[in-house]
């Protein structure tokens, strides 16, 4: 069961932002949810790494890539070819 | 052969978000034919919202691996459809462009999230069109629509170009009136992308065939039990007789696994989705955020104000079943769960040559009627079981209830979509689709 004040700290988490008038319905239909996800308790077995599976890699080099113009052309600010975004501190 | 297709449709169903009026179109085995892509696909300056949005403005630089390979061989892509947002649904209603309307009977969910794709080729806009498939997205409205629709094996089609949503889960696959259609659809779109590095070599090069003489079709009791309409397994069940009239037998199958696959399926998807969806932060793409404010609060405003709540909802359970504390008891758990089911794939599989079941619990519900989102994710149970064992399933319609098409799923070994392909060709043309 999830709290009312964990569903806030949770969006918070998440960056999605919540109002107080969602809070409520949130928390009732995450509980449902998690209701339901309490069937996983009874899953037998341990995990394993995945058998026949292997990574692909490739050489780092240098290929084709989109022009500055086109990269920055969803952009909704932008400054002397560079992408604007609100500060971090 | 070369020209320009004039595209208008009366688009009563609201299937598309977006169409172009005149298409250019060059020469080669689709030249000239209309194929609607579904818009979590990227198409060069064709707008790709994926239903939501905070891609409401957004045009793509650059086209998806299947895009290239649709314009190289002639097709005029004539529009991009509707759909649940980032394929967040079962019915298209969580569309930030307004629900789909099911052409069978306009009061009804076309399914989802690929509903747009499908109600453009039940109302004959388009003959085929492309869907994507998480946890039975192509499959569900198919079967609602009453057309075929496919999910390749993982692996087979590049998701190069694809707006990830569960990128360990989805696939990009036909939808079309006709199996052949689908068939053809799908020699155009599997092949090798090394862009896309969960892909393996093995293009799809198949005519489909109607000689099923001795194929051996496993019924899995999970798939006809508690939750199945009666009429719909019915139906069902008389399909695959008639697969049996054609020389097909049948054995039973279990699948124990299918009591943990829908809370698995849930609990990865969303962790994936809530990795994925943080790149929606108005900066790179979306619109301009106010860039005095901090990067957090600009960040929770924008998300709040474009996500849709299914979105917000999805975004927030992924973020718990990952968060601290909690991983074990559902992420790791549910990555078991899903190893499990695999393997009683593959187990069934060796008894049987494919697996047949309904694609969907019951037929296309009325729009409205599912508002609560634990009774929506639960008719995606006979869906999810394929995408997480990464196995090729195909819907093809195979009559009514109520009025409403009822859908027969085909699940394949993987990399065998040629025999659940030739298996529902077989179907269809005995019963004269």
């Amino acid at each position: 069961m999830v709290s009312e004040s964990d569903i806030e700290h949770i969006a918070e988490l998440a960056d999605i932002g919540i109002s107080k008038d969602e809070v409520p319905e949130f928390t009732t239909q995450f509980n449902a949810i998690l209701d339901y996800f309490e069937v996983l308790d009874t899953v037998q077995g341990e995990s394993a790494p995945a058998a026949g599976i292997t990574n692909v890699f490739r050489e780092d080099e240098p290929r084709p890539c989109l022009s500055q113009e086109a990269a920055l052309a969803n952009a909704g600010s932008t400054e002397n070819g560079f992408i604007k975004a609100p500060r971090v501190m | 052969m070369a020209g320009t297709l004039d595209f208008s449709p009366d688009d009563r169903y609201n299937a598309f978000i977006t169409t172009c009026l005149e298409v250019p179109f060059g020469d080669g085995a689709l030249a000239g034919t209309a194929v609607a892509v579904k818009d979590n696909i990227s198409t060069t300056g064709i707008r790709t919202t994926c239903g939501s949005r905070i891609l409401e403005d957004y045009v793509p630089p650059y086209d998806a691996h299947v895009v290239e390979l649709l314009r190289e061989k002639g097709a005029a892509i004539v529009g991009k459809t509707n759909m649940d947002e980032f394929g967040m649904g079962t019915t298209t209603e969580t569309s930030a462009f307004g629900p789909v309307r099911n052409p069978v009977d306009p009061t009804r969910v076309p399914g989802g999230s690929s509903g747009g794709s499908a109600a453009a080729v039940a109302a004959g806009f388009v003959p085929m069109a492309l869907g994507t498939d998480t946890g039975g997205s192509i499959r569900c409205p198919a079967a609602f629509c009453g057309i075929v629709g496919l999910k390749p094996t993982y692996g087979r089609v590049s998701r190069y170009g694809l707006v990830a949503y569960a990128n360990s889960l989805e696939q990009i696959g036909p939808m079309a009136r006709t199996v052949e259609d689908a068939s053809r659809l799908m020699s155009v779109i599997a092949r090798y992308d090394p862009r896309d590095s969960t892909m393996l070599d093995r293009p799809y090069d198949h005519r489909p065939s109607a000689d099923i003489a001795g194929l051996r079709i496993g019924i899995p009791e999970e798939y006809f039990g508690e939750g199945v309409d009666p009429r719909v397994a019915e139906t069902v069940r008389d399909a695959i007789g008639i697969l049996e009239g054609l020389g097909a037998d049948t054995v039973p199958v279990s699948i124990p696994g299918m009591r943990h696959a829908l809370a698995a399926y849930y609990v990865i998807c969303t962790s994936e989705a809530s990795s994925n969806l943080a790149r929606f932060d108005g900066v790179r793409y979306g619109p301009a955020v106010d860039t005095r404010k901090t990067w957090h609060e600009a960040y929770q405003e924008l998300r709040h104000e474009r996500f849709g709540a299914e979105v917000r909802r999805r975004i927030m359970l992924g973020t718990f079943a990952l968060s601290a504390g909690y991983a074990g008891r559902y992420y790791a758990k549910a990555q078991v769960a899903r190893r499990n089911i695999r393997q009683d794939f593959e187990r069934a599989l060796r008894d049987a040559d494919i697996i047949a079941g309904p694609t969907m619990p019951t037929v296309a519900f009325r729009l409205g009627e599912k508002t609560d989102p634990l009774s929506m994710y639960l008719s995606d149970i006979l869906t999810v079981p394929a995408n997480l064992a990464g196995i090729p399933a195909i819907s093809v319609p195979c009559g009514r209830v109520d009025g409403l098409p009822v859908g027969l799923q085909l699940m394949g070994r993987q990399f065998e979509d040629e025999r659940v392909v030739d298996a529902a060709f077989a179907y269809e043309q005995e019963v004269g689709a």
